[in-house]
C-alpha cells in the first residue's frame, strides 16, 4: 500500500517525474481556470445576471467577508493569493466523492500540501512589507522586546511545517482510512467514511485560508 | 533476534503506542471542547452559529494532534526508512 499519489509516476525522464499528483493538480487548475475564464467572460452589471456569475459573485463575497472577519480589513489585496488557495483546495478536497480509482486528492501528498504552506511562509513578509513598509515589518521580529527574535523566526518554520502535515495527515487518513475500510467491510461503511471525508475536507480547506489568513494579518499588525 | 526482526517488532509496537497514547489528549480536549461549546449554546442560542463556526475550526486544529501521531505511525508501518534501509543492506542493491 502506498501513502502518497506521488508514487504513482506516469513518465520519466531524468529526474522529471510526472506523477499522479502532478496530474491531478493541474488538471483541477485547468477546469478551474477555464471555469472562471467562461464565467467571466461575459460578465454583467444589469439586474439579470446569468446563474453562473451569480454562483462566483456569492464565493468571492463570501470569502470576501470571512477575511475581514478574519482581522483583514483591506481584503481585496488579498483575496487574490488566500482565494485561490481556498477554491483549489475546497475544490481538491471535495472531488473525493468520486471513487478512490478516479480520483486521489492531491492534498493527500506532502508534496503538494508543502509547496502551499510555503507559498503562505512567504506571502506572510511580501503583503506586510507591501502593506507597511519593510523597517515596519523587521521590526515586528521584536516585539514586544529584542528577547523574542528567536523564539518569532522558530515560529516562522514551526508553523509553516505545522500547516503542510496537518493538511496532509488529514487528506491522506481520509484515504488510507478508506483503503482499510475497504478491504474489511466493503460496501456501506466506506460510503460513511466518505461523506465524513468531505466533512474533513472542506473544514480543513477552511482551516488553511483561515490560518494564512491571521499569519498574515498577525505578523505587523498596530 | 537479527535487526529485520527486531526493527519490524520495534516499528509496529511504536505505531501501536503513538496511537494509543497520541489519541488520548485529543480526545480529552475534544471533549471538554463540545462540553464548553454545547453549554455557550446552551446558554445563548443566539450566537450558536458563531459558536459552531469557532467550534469546528478548533475541533479541527484539536484533531491535527492526533493526526500528526496517525501520520508517524503510518511512515513507521508503510514507509518506515529503517527498514527500508536494513533490506537494502541485506540484499545489497
Amino acid at each position: 500500500m502506498r501513502i502518497t499519489p506521488d508514487d504513482e509516476i506516469f513518465f520519466q525522464y531524468g529526474f522529471v517525474k510526472i506523477n499522479l499528483t502532478i496530474v491531478t493538480t493541474w488538471a483541477i487548475m485547468a477546469i478551474l481556470v477555464l471555469g472562471s475564464y467562461l464565467i467571466t467572460r461575459r460578465l454583467s452589471t444589469g439586474r439579470k445576471i446569468s446563474r453562473w456569475q451569480n454562483i462566483l459573485e456569492i464565493i468571492v463575497i463570501n470569502i470576501k467577508e470571512q477575511l475581514q472577519e478574519a482581522g483583514l480589513h483591506r481584503a481585496e489585496r488579498y483575496l487574490s493569493f488566500l482565494g485561490t488557495l481556498f477554491v483549489f483546495l475546497v475544490f481538491s478536497n471535495v472531488l473525493t466523492v468520486f471513487p478512490a480509482f478516479l480520483y486521489e486528492p492531491p492534498t493527500s501528498s506532502l508534496s503538494t500540501t508543502a509547496a502551499l504552506a510555503i507559498s503562505v511562509f512567504f506571502a506572510v513578509p511580501f503583503f506586510n512589507i507591501m502593506e507597511y513598509g519593510f523597517f515596519t515589518y523587521l521590526k515586528s521580529y521584536i516585539k514586544p522586546i529584542f528577547i523574542m527574535l528567536p523564539f518569532h523566526i522558530i515560529s516562522e518554520f514551526s508553523r509553516t511545517l505545522a500547516l503542510a502535515v496537518r493538511l496532509f495527515g488529514n487528506m491522506m487518513s481520509g484515504t488510507m482510512i478508506l483503503g482499510i475500510l475497504l478491504t474489511i467491510t466493503p460496501l456501506f461503511f466506506p460510503d460513511v467514511m466518505i461523506a465524513f471525508g468531505l466533512l474533513t475536507g472542506t473544514v480543513q480547506a477552511y482551516i488553511f485560508t483561515v490560518l494564512a489568513t491571521v499569519f498574515i494579518g498577525a505578523a505587523a499588525h498596530e | 533476534m537479527d535487526s529485520i526482526t527486531l526493527i519490524g517488532v520495534a516499528s509496529v509496537v511504536t505505531a501501536g503506542i503513538t496511537m494509543a497514547i497520541g489519541s488520548i489528549g485529543p480526545a480529552f480536549s475534544e471533549a471538554r471542547a463540545i462540553v464548553s461549546a454545547l453549554n455557550a449554546i446552551a446558554q445563548q442560542p443566539d450566537a450558536a452559529s458563531t459558536i459552531t463556526r469557532t467550534l469546528f475550526v478548533g475541533l479541527a486544529m484539536i484533531e491535527s494532534m492526533a493526526i500528526y501521531c496517525f501520520v508517524v505511525s503510518m511512515i513507521l508501518i508503510f514507509a518506515n526508512p529503517f527498514w527500508n534501509f536494513v533490506i537494502e543492506k541485506v540484499t545489497g542493491n
